[in-house]
């Protein structure tokens, strides 16, 4: 057995000042780099996708090296809504009523083709797309998409939760989505 | 038990409803009998009932809709099979899409509860004397019967497909 190098890096410090015994950066920062690296996902897996999802989450491809091995199955404590698979209509409210059920600050990905868009199922019986019911932040294509690209968009939501402000929730734009929605 | 014949069968239910049989045919084989709407409780019953038949289980109950043939535009089929004697028929009637009305067969086959309610709610038909006729699959908000031919497959909120890629 040949001994492998280490390969493991650490998260980076966000921008700052830095000096003798001290550090200095915005709070934003602070807790946007800890929220994105501790995200606790909602599978809400209703086909293939979800099976992608598995390997996913199996030891393969890992998502808990991107902070994620907590699976939240209660909506409460989740901070990101992950809709993999085929959404009926009659599930639309179902979809809604778990987002409606999630704290603030919260985030929802569409993983596959029918979740963005309805797929292949162009029919009077599938939701097209979730963003048809609930506001969606990351869109992964693919059908169904390979783990690598599911990761993918999980890190894309980890680049805007360390973007975004604290104060999301409070600003007009992010208001102005909700109501287009019906939300609050 | 001796098993039974396709000329056994229909010999046996024509002697009891000459006059409720439209039209009896055998594709591939299989006993298929066009009857008046109002006469299939009573022939399913006999079905049912009868000792050397013993057609004891609906193995299917589905709605079909041909627009073109009129004043018989909605059709209901059963097919039911004799375990006993592993033979298996199938029965039509056929109404007009204006009434959509045929009885219920609930009382005698209890699993017809179900795939009544789905035939009615893909088709419209209304189904007397069933004791809970309301959608079981498509969303309770719907306003139609979508496999009636005049509504669209498609579903018209799609927004990612342009009309020209797909010819239409």
């Amino acid at each position: 057995m040949t001994e492998q190098p280490s390969q493991i890096t650490m998260v980076g410090a966000p921008d700052g000042h830095e000096g003798q015994g001290f550090f200095a950066t915005s709070l934003d920062k602070v807790i946007g780099l800890a929220r994105a690296n501790s995200i606790w996902p909602l599978p809400f897996a209703t086909s293939c996708c979800g099976i992608e999802f598995m390997a996913t989450m199996g030891a393969n491809y890992d998502l808990a090296r991107f902070g994620s091995e907590r699976l939240s199955f209660s909506p409460r404590q989740a901070d990101l809504l992950m809709v993999m698979g085929t959404i009926a209509k009659k599930m639309g409210p179902v979809v809604r009523q778990v987002y409606l059920q999630m704290a603030e600050p919260r985030w929802v990905i569409a993983v596959g083709a029918c979740a963005s868009s309805g797929g292949i199922f162009d029919t009077y019986s599938v939701l097209q797309g979730i963003d048809k019911v609930v506001p969606v932040d990351v869109y992964v294509p693919g059908c169904p998409p390979r783990p690598e690209q599911i990761i993918h968009g999980i890190t894309q939501i980890q680049e805007l939760i360390k973007n975004e402000s604290l104060r999301r929730r409070h600003t007009p734009e992010y208001k102005a989505l909700l109501a287009s929605y019906g939300i609050e | 038990m001796a098993g039974l014949t396709t000329e056994f069968v229909l010999e046996a239910i024509q002697s009891r409803f000459e006059n409720e049989i439209i039209h009896t045919d055998t594709p591939y084989g299989m006993l298929t009998l066009e009857v008046l709407p109002a006469s299939v409780p009573a022939i399913l019953q006999f079905l049912y009932e009868d000792d050397r038949l013993r057609f004891r289980f609906l193995t299917d109950l589905c709605g079909i809709h041909y627009p073109h043939q009129t004043a018989k535009e909605l059709g209901v089929i059963y097919h039911v099979h004799s375990l006993e004697n592993n033979f298996r028929i199938r029965l039509k009637a056929f109404i007009p899409e204006a009434n959509p009305e045929i009885p219920s067969v609930t009382s005698i086959f209890r699993s017809a509860n179900w795939q009544e309610r789905e035939t009615f709610d893909f088709f419209g038909i209304q189904f007397k004397g069933h004791p809970d006729l309301r959608r079981i699959l498509n969303m309770d908000e719907m306003s139609y019967h979508p496999l009636l031919k005049q509504y669209p497959l498609e579903d018209p909120t799609r927004t990612d497909k342009d009309d020209k890629y797909f010819g239409r």
